[in-house]
């Protein structure tokens, strides 16, 4: 299956976004600009833009604490997902919810969540409700990372999804690290993926930095969904890039060790290998020029933003007191 | 009037909302077949296919299931079991449940209600007869009700049906059975979640309670009464956000207060409202306010062990008269 230059371009461009947004954010809260702390998703673009890109907008996801990928990928207004990492009453979230609890609900954004493991039940019950209850082809997909497979709230969920065949799809950012524990140290397995079997779920493994790759995974899980044949496990080889947040002192590895592994698994570097020249994934050869013009117009936006961000009010206090109850 | 038991009133409230909204609908262990482990949702299922739920043992993915089916825009009914496995699924009650709508600037909305069998009931010792709603009330976003007979708990599960809000229902075990007298369906009266019901009016002292203990509170104020002393019951019936306006009207008017719940009294609720009176009516206090709850030991098995553990009406009662001679 190959995508056209247009969707390759689209798939391009979230992943540029995510990136450039990344990088801004990164340097905001070195510069002490940004409160809270931030969890950084640059080195696994490819796997937020090639798994939403096979969603509609009404597709629920659940995202993490490294969601802003998840966020941008779904599609959430940018100006105030900035915003709201900025903590101002413009932001998605009113300044309530900051980088961890970043959420967009008009996009099917459910939220970044600070527990890790905590979003498997909520997109299994997302998904019973829409199979079962409101009668729609709507699908749910959670993202969780290599160290959240380890948590039980995996196993009551994968459990029931399977057991009613319900519209889920589980992709694991396998990035090789549980905040600051190599994950093989602390995992019973190799790959991830392997916990599916127990639940009688397909999986599939997928170079985690080819969007193409990741995206051709994610439309077949989606249209198994939609089928209504229950759930797919797809973990997503990655690597994570940064610390576990800024200004982790990254005690566990050494820089050596960082870029070795980044010159390997990039993916961008992926994406210009694959694209310049004919190829099995596009259905035309794209030019450096059109690349880089796509990743200047994105460096563009994520400053706008980021004006947006700075020129918006901050909340005002009294404000504290909305949104407990509906 | 009609006289029904507290668990026909519950499950008439779930036929009603279940039928005026098929958006409603109810998932926990043993209900389709079973008809609930205390016959609570006897025949529901046969009324209502496929929106009455028989899950797996998976507690996680019952609160946490529940807020995901919320958040798509259902509005689910998640039954525990038993109350004391509402430990089982905290993250999802305490950091997703209570907290979406609040993290996310208001986008979520989360109508569930969280039905809990809770308290004492034929010696189920340590981990099945606890009421831990203390441990809700203190977390902002949900709301906590505890009902005390057939009638409220009818309206009151209609109510929290109908709430866009996260309801914790706690009912007692050793209520599904009894029976009440309750008016008839056209002459029903709506519950407003966060009222107090004054149960008897009086002078002399208020005894504030909710859940099964108001019927021990009930009994004593009848002996109080024979024994010429007037007390004025408040049935506090919503913990969270709790009427503590129509508490301090009586006290006022009282003086005396004692509060009575099943639950552990070192960090109970009573602990909450005595501490509201002391900051705002101290004045209208002539005597100590009184607690009367369980001791600080968890819940024994045998059945002259697990007696230490619970409200007597005789513990009111002397309680009561001794407030009054001592200040009177």
């Amino acid at each position: 299956m190959r995508v056209t230059k247009q969707q390759a371009l689209q798939l391009y461009e979230k992943m540029c976004t995510i990136r450039a947004f990344e990088e801004l954010v990164k340097k905001e809260y070195l510069a002490g600009n940004l409160p809270g702390f931030v969890h950084l998703y640059i080195g696994e673009e490819a796997v937020a833009s090639g798994i939403c890109a096979a969603l509609e907008d009404e597709d629920l996801i659940e995202s993490t604490h490294r969601g802003h990928g998840h966020c941008i990928a779904k599609g959430a207004d940018l100006n105030r997902m900035m915003a709201e990492i900025y903590g101002k009453a413009t932001g998605l979230c009113r300044g309530k919810g900051g980088s961890m609890h970043i959420a967009d609900f008009s996009v099917g954004m459910l939220g970044a969540n600070g527990v890790v493991g905590g979003g498997y039940n909520l997109a299994a019950g997302a998904a019973l409700a829409n199979k079962m209850i409101l009668k729609n082809t709507k699908v749910s997909v959670v993202f969780f990372g290599d160290g959240a497979s380890n948590r039980g709230t995996f196993h009551e969920a994968a459990n029931v999804s399977s057991a009613w065949k319900l519209p889920v799809i589980f992709v694991n950012e396998n990035n090789g690290w549980a905040s600051t524990t190599p994950y093989r140290t602390t995992t019973a397995v190799e790959n991830i993926s392997d916990y599916a079997a127990a639940y009688h779920m397909p999986a599939r493994i997928v170079h985690g930095n080819n969007v193409f790759e990741v995206y051709r995974a994610a439309v077949e899980a989606v249209e198994r969904a939609r089928r209504g044949e229950g759930p797919t496990f797809i973990e997503a080889k990655t690597f994570r890039v940064e610390g576990h947040f800024v200004k982790d002192p990254e005690l566990y590895r050494t820089r050596e060790y960082i870029e070795e592994e980044r010159s390997k698994q990039d993916p961008f570097s992926e994406f210009h290998r694959i694209v310049l020249q004919e190829n099995e994934e596009v259905e035309e050869v794209i030019t450096k020029e059109e690349l880089d013009a796509v990743r200047q117009k994105c460096e563009e936006r994520v400053l706008q933003a980021q004006k947006f961000a700075l020129e918006s009010p901050g909340p005002k206090p009294e404000e504290y007191l909305e949104d407990v109850y509906a | 009037m009609r006289e029904i038991t507290f668990g026909q009133g519950t499950l008439e409230a779930m036929r009603e909302e279940m039928e005026a909204d098929p958006t409603v609908f109810v998932m926990g262990e043993d209900l389709a077949r079973q008809g609930g482990i205390f016959g609570q949702f006897t025949g529901l299922a046969d009324s209502f296919p496929g929106r009455v739920i028989d899950t797996p043992i998976s507690e996680t993915f019952l609160a946490g299931g529940g807020v995901g089916a919320a958040l798509a825009g259902a509005r689910p009914v998640v039954d525990l079991h038993y109350a004391d496995f509402c430990s089982v699924c905290m993250d999802e009650i305490f950091n997703q449940m209570a907290k979406a709508r609040y993290m996310s600037g208001g986008q979520a909305k989360i109508p569930l209600v969280l039905r809990a069998p809770d308290g004492l009931i034929t010696q189920g010792a340590a981990q099945h007869s606890q009421s831990v709603e203390a441990w809700f009330v203190h977390v902002p976003g949900l709301k906590v009700v505890a009902p005390s007979n057939a009638e409220d708990a009818k309206a009151v599960l209609k109510a929290a049906i109908r709430d866009d809000n996260p309801v914790l229902y706690f009912e007692h075990k050793n209520l599904f059975r009894q029976t009440f007298e309750v008016p008839d369906p056209e002459d029903e009266i709506p519950y407003e979640i966060g009222k107090a019901k004054v149960r008897r009016t009086g002078t002399d002292l208020t005894i504030v309670s909710y859940s099964k203990t108001m019927l021990t509170v009930k009994q004593a104020a009848e002996k109080l009464a024979e024994e010429g002393i007037s007390a004025e019951v408040i049935d506090l019936i919503t913990l969270s956000p709790w009427d503590k306006e129509t508490v301090l009207q009586s006290v006022k008017k009282t003086g005396r207060l004692i509060i009575a719940h099943e639950a552990v009294k070192q960090g109970g609720f009573g602990g909450e409202i005595a501490a509201t009176v002391a900051e705002e009516g101290f004045s209208y206090l002539k005597a100590p306010i009184s607690r009367i709850a369980a001791p600080f030991v968890p819940v024994p098995f045998a059945p002259e062990l697990e007696d230490q553990v619970r409200v007597h009406v005789e513990d009111i009662v002397k309680k009561a008269k001794e407030l009054i001679k001592k200040n009177g």
